[in-house]
Protein backbone atom coordinates (compact mmCIF):
# COMPACT_ATOMS: atom_id res chain seq x y z
CA UNK A 1 0.00 0.00 0.00
CA UNK A 2 1.14 3.36 -0.64
CA UNK A 3 0.65 7.00 0.55
CA UNK A 4 1.59 9.95 -1.81
CA UNK A 5 2.42 12.91 0.38
CA UNK A 6 3.33 16.39 -1.01
CA UNK A 7 6.01 17.99 0.86
CA UNK A 8 6.33 21.77 2.14
CA UNK A 9 8.60 22.79 -1.07
CA UNK A 10 5.84 20.82 -3.69
CA UNK A 11 7.81 17.72 -4.14
CA UNK A 12 5.85 14.62 -4.68
CA UNK A 13 7.12 11.27 -2.42
CA UNK A 14 5.44 7.84 -2.88
CA UNK A 15 5.89 6.16 0.39
CA UNK A 16 5.46 3.03 1.55
CA UNK A 17 2.24 2.22 4.39
CA UNK A 18 2.98 0.35 7.13
CA UNK A 19 -0.69 -1.22 8.59
CA UNK A 20 -1.62 -0.25 12.00
CA UNK A 21 1.76 2.87 12.19
CA UNK A 22 0.43 6.44 12.52
CA UNK A 23 0.55 8.33 8.57
CA UNK A 24 2.57 11.13 11.18
CA UNK A 25 4.92 8.02 12.07
CA UNK A 26 5.71 6.65 8.35
CA UNK A 27 5.90 10.15 6.56
CA UNK A 28 8.63 10.90 9.57
CA UNK A 29 10.06 7.07 9.68
CA UNK A 30 10.61 8.46 5.47
CA UNK A 31 12.31 11.35 6.41
CA UNK A 32 9.88 13.89 5.16
CA UNK A 33 9.98 17.30 7.26
CA UNK A 34 7.40 16.29 9.45
CA UNK A 35 7.68 18.49 13.32
CA UNK A 36 4.92 16.46 15.01
CA UNK A 37 6.51 17.51 18.53
CA UNK A 38 4.35 16.08 20.56
CA UNK A 39 5.08 12.60 18.61
CA UNK A 40 1.53 11.95 18.33
CA UNK A 41 -0.34 12.59 21.49
CA UNK A 42 -2.45 14.61 19.61
CA UNK A 43 -1.60 17.99 21.71
CA UNK A 44 0.30 20.00 19.36
CA UNK A 45 -1.01 20.44 15.87
CA UNK A 46 2.61 20.25 14.15
CA UNK A 47 2.03 17.30 12.00
CA UNK A 48 -1.13 19.26 10.18
CA UNK A 49 -1.72 18.01 6.68
CA UNK A 50 -4.18 19.20 3.49
CA UNK A 51 -6.10 15.27 2.73
CA UNK A 52 -6.95 15.11 -1.13
CA UNK A 53 -10.46 16.00 -1.92
CA UNK A 54 -11.40 12.49 -2.41
CA UNK A 55 -9.54 11.13 0.07
CA UNK A 56 -11.33 13.15 2.47
CA UNK A 57 -14.93 11.31 3.22
CA UNK A 58 -13.25 8.01 3.28
CA UNK A 59 -11.17 8.37 6.71
CA UNK A 60 -12.47 7.78 10.21
CA UNK A 61 -14.20 11.20 10.82
CA UNK A 62 -12.09 13.65 13.51
CA UNK A 63 -12.81 12.99 17.02
CA UNK A 64 -13.27 16.23 19.58
CA UNK A 65 -10.12 16.04 20.48
CA UNK A 66 -8.36 16.42 16.92
CA UNK A 67 -10.74 18.93 15.96
CA UNK A 68 -10.00 20.78 19.15
CA UNK A 69 -6.15 20.28 18.11
CA UNK A 70 -6.71 21.88 14.98
CA UNK A 71 -7.55 25.24 16.62
CA UNK A 72 -3.69 26.01 16.97
CA UNK A 73 -2.54 25.01 13.57
CA UNK A 74 -2.02 28.03 10.83
CA UNK A 75 -4.19 27.54 7.67
CA UNK A 76 -6.54 25.06 8.38
CA UNK A 77 -9.18 24.32 5.85
CA UNK A 78 -11.54 21.78 5.49
CA UNK A 79 -9.18 19.51 4.24
CA UNK A 80 -7.00 19.73 7.40
CA UNK A 81 -6.20 16.81 9.71
CA UNK A 82 -3.64 15.41 11.94
CA UNK A 83 -1.85 12.77 10.58
CA UNK A 84 -0.80 11.59 13.97
CA UNK A 85 -4.89 10.79 14.14
CA UNK A 86 -4.93 8.34 10.92
CA UNK A 87 -3.86 4.76 11.28
CA UNK A 88 -2.57 3.36 8.44
CA UNK A 89 -4.55 0.29 7.01
CA UNK A 90 -5.30 -1.43 3.62
CA UNK A 91 -8.48 0.97 2.95
CA UNK A 92 -6.22 3.85 2.21
CA UNK A 93 -4.18 2.47 -0.52
CA UNK A 94 -3.36 5.42 -2.54
CA UNK A 95 -4.15 7.85 0.53
CA UNK A 96 -3.03 11.38 -0.97
CA UNK A 97 -2.20 14.15 1.67
CA UNK A 98 -0.17 17.96 1.80
CA UNK A 99 2.46 18.43 4.59
CA UNK A 100 0.56 21.60 5.66
CA UNK A 101 2.52 25.05 6.84
CA UNK A 102 3.79 25.05 10.30
CA UNK A 103 4.50 21.13 10.02
CA UNK A 104 7.97 21.86 9.20
CA UNK A 105 10.35 21.50 11.63
CA UNK B 1 26.33 45.99 33.23
CA UNK B 2 23.43 44.69 35.17
CA UNK B 3 19.83 44.89 34.21
CA UNK B 4 17.82 47.15 37.35
CA UNK B 5 16.14 43.72 37.87
CA UNK B 6 18.86 41.84 37.52
CA UNK B 7 20.37 39.94 40.41
CA UNK B 8 23.52 37.87 40.61
CA UNK B 9 23.42 33.76 42.42
CA UNK B 10 25.61 31.52 42.85
CA UNK B 11 25.47 27.80 42.53
CA UNK B 12 26.70 24.37 42.35
CA UNK B 13 24.35 23.83 39.08
CA UNK B 14 22.09 25.57 37.12
CA UNK B 15 19.99 23.25 35.05
CA UNK B 16 17.92 24.78 31.86
CA UNK B 17 14.96 23.47 31.88
CA UNK B 18 12.18 22.23 34.55
CA UNK B 19 10.79 19.49 32.67
CA UNK B 20 11.08 15.78 34.43
CA UNK B 21 14.38 15.31 33.24
CA UNK B 22 15.63 18.29 34.49
CA UNK B 23 13.69 17.99 38.12
CA UNK B 24 15.40 14.38 38.76
CA UNK B 25 18.52 15.70 38.16
CA UNK B 26 17.88 18.15 41.31
CA UNK B 27 17.88 14.75 43.15
CA UNK B 28 20.31 12.74 41.57
CA UNK B 29 23.02 16.04 42.19
CA UNK B 30 21.35 17.03 45.51
CA UNK B 31 22.19 13.28 46.90
CA UNK B 32 26.03 13.91 45.84
CA UNK B 33 25.66 17.35 48.13
CA UNK B 34 25.18 20.01 44.82
CA UNK B 35 22.70 22.45 45.13
CA UNK B 36 20.89 23.36 41.94
CA UNK B 37 19.02 26.29 40.04
CA UNK B 38 16.67 25.55 37.57
CA UNK B 39 15.76 28.38 34.84
CA UNK B 40 12.63 27.43 32.65
CA UNK B 41 10.96 29.72 30.13
CA UNK B 42 7.28 28.41 31.31
CA UNK B 43 5.55 29.56 34.57
CA UNK B 44 5.37 26.23 36.05
CA UNK B 45 7.45 23.53 36.30
CA UNK B 46 7.23 19.76 34.03
CA UNK B 47 8.45 21.26 30.84
CA UNK B 48 6.60 19.28 27.77
CA UNK B 49 4.58 17.11 31.06
CA UNK B 50 2.82 19.90 31.97
CA UNK B 51 2.72 22.19 28.58
CA UNK B 52 1.52 19.75 26.03
CA UNK B 53 0.10 16.60 27.72
CA UNK B 54 -0.94 17.15 31.69
CA UNK B 55 -3.71 15.01 31.50
CA UNK B 56 -2.41 12.01 29.30
CA UNK B 57 -1.59 9.33 30.73
CA UNK B 58 1.74 7.73 30.55
CA UNK B 59 2.80 4.17 30.52
CA UNK B 60 6.53 3.90 30.71
CA UNK B 61 7.88 5.46 33.55
CA UNK B 62 9.20 2.32 35.62
CA UNK B 63 7.36 1.58 38.97
CA UNK B 64 4.09 3.38 37.61
CA UNK B 65 1.71 1.40 35.64
CA UNK B 66 0.09 4.86 33.90
CA UNK B 67 0.77 8.46 35.67
CA UNK B 68 -0.35 11.79 33.91
CA UNK B 69 2.05 14.11 32.83
CA UNK B 70 1.31 16.67 35.57
CA UNK B 71 1.15 13.28 37.93
CA UNK B 72 4.67 12.89 37.24
CA UNK B 73 5.63 16.44 37.66
CA UNK B 74 3.70 16.77 40.86
CA UNK B 75 5.40 13.54 42.45
CA UNK B 76 9.47 14.64 41.44
CA UNK B 77 8.80 18.14 42.75
CA UNK B 78 7.76 16.30 46.28
CA UNK B 79 10.84 14.23 45.36
CA UNK B 80 13.62 16.83 44.83
CA UNK B 81 11.93 18.90 47.56
CA UNK B 82 14.56 17.63 50.53
CA UNK B 83 17.06 19.65 48.41
CA UNK B 84 15.43 23.22 47.83
CA UNK B 85 16.19 24.11 44.17
CA UNK B 86 15.76 27.33 42.97
CA UNK B 87 13.45 27.94 40.04
CA UNK B 88 13.52 30.91 38.02
CA UNK B 89 10.52 30.42 36.13
CA UNK B 90 9.14 32.56 32.63
CA UNK B 91 12.95 33.35 32.00
CA UNK B 92 15.02 32.36 28.66
CA UNK B 93 18.58 31.52 29.35
CA UNK B 94 19.64 33.61 26.68
CA UNK B 95 23.43 33.47 27.25
CA UNK B 96 26.58 31.71 28.63
CA UNK B 97 30.19 32.89 29.02
CA UNK B 98 33.15 31.25 30.81
CA UNK B 99 34.32 33.30 33.52
CA UNK B 100 38.35 33.75 34.73
CA UNK B 101 37.95 31.09 37.12
CA UNK B 102 36.88 28.57 35.10
CA UNK B 103 32.91 28.41 36.50
CA UNK B 104 30.26 29.28 33.84
CA UNK B 105 28.05 32.37 33.99
CA UNK B 106 24.24 31.96 33.13
CA UNK B 107 22.27 35.75 32.02
CA UNK B 108 18.24 34.96 31.79
CA UNK B 109 16.29 37.36 29.62
CA UNK B 110 15.14 39.08 32.61
CA UNK B 111 18.95 40.34 33.22
CA UNK B 112 19.69 37.60 36.12
CA UNK B 113 22.94 36.12 35.93
CA UNK B 114 23.77 33.26 37.50
CA UNK B 115 27.44 31.73 38.26
CA UNK B 116 28.42 27.75 38.65
CA UNK B 117 31.15 25.54 37.94
CA UNK B 118 28.25 23.14 36.03
CA UNK B 119 25.61 23.66 33.29
CA UNK B 120 23.28 21.04 32.74
CA UNK B 121 21.02 21.38 29.82
CA UNK B 122 17.88 19.63 30.21
CA UNK B 123 15.90 21.93 27.50
CA UNK B 124 13.80 18.88 25.59
CA UNK B 125 12.69 20.44 21.98
CA UNK B 126 13.96 23.86 23.31
CA UNK B 127 12.22 26.55 24.54
CA UNK B 128 8.16 27.30 24.79
CA UNK B 129 7.44 30.19 22.56
CA UNK B 130 4.01 31.20 21.62
CA UNK B 131 3.04 29.80 17.88
CA UNK B 132 2.80 32.69 15.39
CA UNK B 133 -0.38 33.31 13.08
CA UNK B 134 -0.09 32.47 10.02
CA UNK B 135 -0.91 36.31 8.51
CA UNK B 136 0.96 37.79 6.04
CA UNK B 137 2.55 41.26 7.05
CA UNK B 138 1.79 40.60 10.90
CA UNK B 139 5.48 41.46 11.75
CA UNK B 140 5.81 45.12 11.64
CA UNK B 141 3.17 44.96 14.01
CA UNK B 142 4.62 42.56 16.52
CA UNK B 143 5.28 44.11 20.12
CA UNK B 144 3.70 47.34 19.47
CA UNK B 145 -0.15 46.49 19.07
CA UNK B 146 0.54 42.41 18.01
CA UNK B 147 1.25 40.43 21.14
CA UNK B 148 1.35 36.76 21.68
CA UNK B 149 1.46 37.13 25.50
CA UNK B 150 0.45 39.48 28.17
CA UNK B 151 3.27 40.38 30.49
CA UNK B 152 1.80 43.70 32.12
CA UNK B 153 -2.30 43.93 32.00
CA UNK B 154 -2.28 47.40 32.64
CA UNK B 155 -0.86 48.10 29.30
CA UNK B 156 -3.95 47.30 27.37
CA UNK B 157 -6.01 50.11 29.49
CA UNK B 158 -8.62 51.70 27.44
CA UNK B 159 -7.56 49.85 24.07
CA UNK B 160 -9.69 48.41 21.72
CA UNK B 161 -8.62 44.42 21.97
CA UNK B 162 -9.27 41.70 19.28
CA UNK B 163 -7.98 38.62 20.82
CA UNK B 164 -8.03 35.82 18.62
CA UNK B 165 -8.29 32.04 19.74
CA UNK B 166 -10.10 29.62 21.28
CA UNK B 167 -8.05 28.05 23.92
CA UNK B 168 -7.69 29.10 27.55
CA UNK B 169 -5.30 31.78 27.25
CA UNK B 170 -7.70 32.98 24.47
CA UNK B 171 -10.91 33.14 26.95
CA UNK B 172 -9.05 33.92 29.77
CA UNK B 173 -7.42 37.06 28.81
CA UNK B 174 -10.21 38.33 27.29
CA UNK B 175 -12.42 37.68 30.86
CA UNK B 176 -9.55 39.48 32.62
CA UNK B 177 -8.98 42.49 29.89
CA UNK B 178 -12.86 43.26 29.31
CA UNK B 179 -13.49 44.76 32.34
CA UNK B 180 -10.44 47.50 31.72
CA UNK B 181 -10.58 47.86 27.71
CA UNK B 182 -12.26 50.94 25.85
CA UNK B 183 -13.55 47.52 23.66
CA UNK B 184 -12.86 43.51 23.26
CA UNK B 185 -13.66 41.42 20.59
CA UNK B 186 -12.90 37.87 20.59
CA UNK B 187 -12.53 35.65 17.01
CA UNK B 188 -12.22 31.95 17.01
CA UNK B 189 -12.18 29.75 13.64
CA UNK B 190 -15.57 28.15 14.66
CA UNK B 191 -17.74 28.64 17.45
CA UNK B 192 -17.01 25.52 19.69
CA UNK B 193 -14.08 26.40 22.20
CA UNK B 194 -11.60 23.91 24.19
CA UNK B 195 -11.14 26.60 26.97
CA UNK B 196 -12.59 25.47 30.22
CA UNK B 197 -16.08 25.37 30.08
CA UNK B 198 -16.98 28.04 32.52
CA UNK B 199 -14.41 30.58 31.12
CA UNK B 200 -16.97 29.94 28.10
CA UNK B 201 -19.95 30.31 29.65
CA UNK B 202 -18.49 33.50 30.96
CA UNK B 203 -17.65 35.12 27.56
CA UNK B 204 -21.13 34.38 26.32
CA UNK B 205 -22.79 35.78 28.58
CA UNK B 206 -20.66 38.94 27.87
CA UNK B 207 -21.71 38.83 24.72
CA UNK B 208 -25.30 37.93 25.47
CA UNK B 209 -25.03 41.94 27.19
CA UNK B 210 -23.31 43.31 25.20
CA UNK B 211 -20.16 43.88 26.82
CA UNK B 212 -18.15 42.11 24.03
CA UNK B 213 -18.59 40.73 20.45
CA UNK B 214 -17.51 37.22 19.34
CA UNK B 215 -16.79 37.02 15.75
CA UNK B 216 -16.40 32.96 14.25
CA UNK B 217 -13.71 33.25 11.20
CA UNK B 218 -10.17 33.17 10.40
CA UNK B 219 -7.57 36.37 10.16
CA UNK B 220 -6.99 37.25 6.58
CA UNK B 221 -4.89 40.36 6.98
CA UNK B 222 -4.21 43.52 9.08
CA UNK B 223 -4.47 47.10 7.92
CA UNK B 224 -2.31 49.88 10.21
CA UNK B 225 -0.21 52.55 9.68
CA UNK B 226 3.93 51.94 10.93
CA UNK B 227 4.10 49.59 14.18
CA UNK B 228 -0.09 50.07 14.60
CA UNK B 229 -2.59 48.45 13.52
CA UNK B 230 -6.28 49.80 12.73
CA UNK B 231 -8.14 46.96 11.90
CA UNK B 232 -8.49 43.19 11.53
CA UNK B 233 -9.94 41.43 8.52
CA UNK B 234 -11.49 38.22 9.01
CA UNK B 235 -13.29 36.02 6.31
CA UNK B 236 -16.08 33.62 7.31
CA UNK B 237 -18.20 30.67 6.01
CA UNK B 238 -21.53 32.24 6.68
CA UNK B 239 -20.63 35.76 7.42
CA UNK B 240 -18.54 36.64 4.49
CA UNK B 241 -15.77 39.12 4.89
CA UNK B 242 -15.55 41.26 7.97
CA UNK B 243 -13.68 44.37 8.91
CA UNK B 244 -12.76 44.76 12.94
CA UNK B 245 -11.67 48.10 14.13
CA UNK B 246 -9.35 47.36 17.04
CA UNK B 247 -5.84 49.10 17.97
CA UNK B 248 -4.81 45.83 19.71
CA UNK B 249 -4.24 42.22 18.69
CA UNK B 250 -3.18 39.19 20.73
CA UNK B 251 -3.27 35.95 19.27
CA UNK B 252 -3.19 32.89 21.18
CA UNK B 253 -2.25 29.46 19.13
CA UNK B 254 -0.48 27.76 21.59
CA UNK B 255 2.91 26.91 22.47
CA UNK B 256 5.48 25.09 20.17
CA UNK B 257 9.05 24.58 21.01
CA UNK B 258 11.90 26.65 19.09
CA UNK B 259 15.83 25.81 20.61
CA UNK B 260 16.68 29.47 20.63
CA UNK B 261 19.85 30.64 22.42
CA UNK B 262 21.53 27.57 23.26
CA UNK B 263 21.96 26.96 19.27
CA UNK B 264 24.69 29.66 20.09
CA UNK B 265 26.55 28.03 23.20
CA UNK B 266 29.33 26.95 20.38
CA UNK B 267 28.23 22.99 21.15
CA UNK B 268 28.22 21.60 17.60
CA UNK B 269 25.15 21.00 17.13
CA UNK B 270 23.71 17.62 15.31
CA UNK B 271 20.68 18.36 13.62
CA UNK B 272 19.81 20.73 16.08
CA UNK B 273 20.40 17.87 19.25
CA UNK B 274 23.52 18.21 21.39
CA UNK B 275 26.11 15.61 21.09
CA UNK B 276 27.47 13.95 24.54
CA UNK B 277 29.42 11.07 25.45
CA UNK B 278 27.45 8.15 26.83
CA UNK B 279 29.81 7.94 30.10
CA UNK B 280 29.03 11.52 31.28
CA UNK B 281 26.70 13.42 29.40
CA UNK B 282 28.84 16.20 28.89
CA UNK B 283 29.49 18.02 25.74
CA UNK B 284 32.11 18.96 23.81
CA UNK B 285 32.24 22.06 26.41
CA UNK B 286 34.18 20.47 29.77
CA UNK B 287 31.08 21.20 32.73
CA UNK B 288 28.50 21.78 30.15
CA UNK B 289 26.41 18.42 30.35
CA UNK B 290 23.12 17.66 28.27
CA UNK B 291 20.61 15.22 29.44
CA UNK B 292 17.48 14.57 28.16
CA UNK B 293 15.73 14.94 24.87
CA UNK B 294 18.09 17.53 23.61
CA UNK B 295 21.17 15.32 23.56
CA UNK B 296 22.38 13.09 20.63
CA UNK B 297 24.37 9.68 20.98
CA UNK B 298 24.23 6.35 18.75
CA UNK B 299 21.21 4.80 19.66
CA UNK B 300 19.29 7.65 21.52
CA UNK B 301 16.17 7.14 22.47
CA UNK B 302 13.65 10.04 23.62
CA UNK B 303 12.40 8.53 26.47
CA UNK B 304 11.80 10.21 29.99
CA UNK B 305 13.48 7.02 31.67
CA UNK B 306 16.37 7.53 29.16
CA UNK B 307 17.21 11.31 30.75
CA UNK B 308 16.51 9.71 34.30
CA UNK B 309 19.65 7.52 33.65
CA UNK B 310 21.86 10.09 32.28
CA UNK B 311 20.78 12.53 34.78
CA UNK B 312 22.28 9.67 37.64
CA UNK B 313 25.25 9.53 35.47
CA UNK B 314 26.08 13.26 34.92
CA UNK B 315 25.80 13.96 38.59
CA UNK B 316 28.87 11.69 39.06
CA UNK B 317 30.79 13.62 36.69
CA UNK B 318 29.70 16.96 38.18
CA UNK B 319 30.63 16.10 41.32
CA UNK B 320 34.35 15.95 40.23
CA UNK B 321 33.93 19.58 39.07
CA UNK B 322 32.22 21.27 42.14
CA UNK B 323 34.32 19.26 44.86
CA UNK B 324 37.59 18.45 43.28
CA UNK B 325 39.53 17.39 46.21
CA UNK B 326 36.46 15.42 47.69
CA UNK B 327 36.24 11.36 47.03
CA UNK B 328 32.78 10.55 45.47
CA UNK B 329 31.58 7.32 47.65
CA UNK B 330 28.92 5.23 46.35
CA UNK B 331 25.69 4.52 48.30
CA UNK B 332 22.25 3.66 47.61
CA UNK B 333 19.46 4.97 49.58
CA UNK B 334 18.13 2.47 50.96
CA UNK B 335 20.85 1.10 52.92
CA UNK B 336 22.69 4.83 53.11
CA UNK B 337 21.81 7.15 56.70
CA UNK B 338 23.92 9.71 55.41
CA UNK B 339 22.07 9.50 52.27
CA UNK B 340 18.32 9.54 54.70
CA UNK B 341 19.18 12.52 56.58
CA UNK B 342 19.78 14.50 53.10
CA UNK B 343 16.47 13.03 52.07
CA UNK B 344 15.23 14.01 55.65
CA UNK B 345 13.31 10.67 56.18
CA UNK B 346 14.92 9.84 59.48
CA UNK B 347 13.08 12.73 60.74
CA UNK B 348 9.68 11.34 59.72
CA UNK B 349 10.92 8.21 61.25
CA UNK B 350 11.11 9.91 64.36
Amino acid sequence: MKIHVTDQQGNAHELEGIEGWRVMEIIRDYGLPIKAECGGACACATCHVYIAPEWTQKLYPMQDEERDMLDVAPNVTDYSRLSCQIIMTEKFDGLTLTLAPGSEP
Amino acid sequence: MTESKGTYFKTDVIIIGAGPVGLFAVFELGLLDMKAHLVDILDRPGGQCAELYPEKPIYDIPGFPVITGQGLTENLMAQIKPFAPVFHFSQMACALKRLESGHWELTTDEGNRIEAPVIVIAAGGGSFVPKKPAIPGIEPYEGTSVFYAVRKMDQFKGKHILIAGGGDSALDWTLNLQPIANSIALVHRRDDFRAAPDSVHKMRALVAEGKMKLHIGDIKSLTGEGAQITSVHIHSKDAGDQEISCDTLLAFYGLTMKLGPIADFGLHLHENLIPVDTEKFETSQKGIFAIGDINYYPGKLKLILSGFHEAALMAQQAFRYVYPDKKLRFQYTTSSSALQEKLGVNDQAG
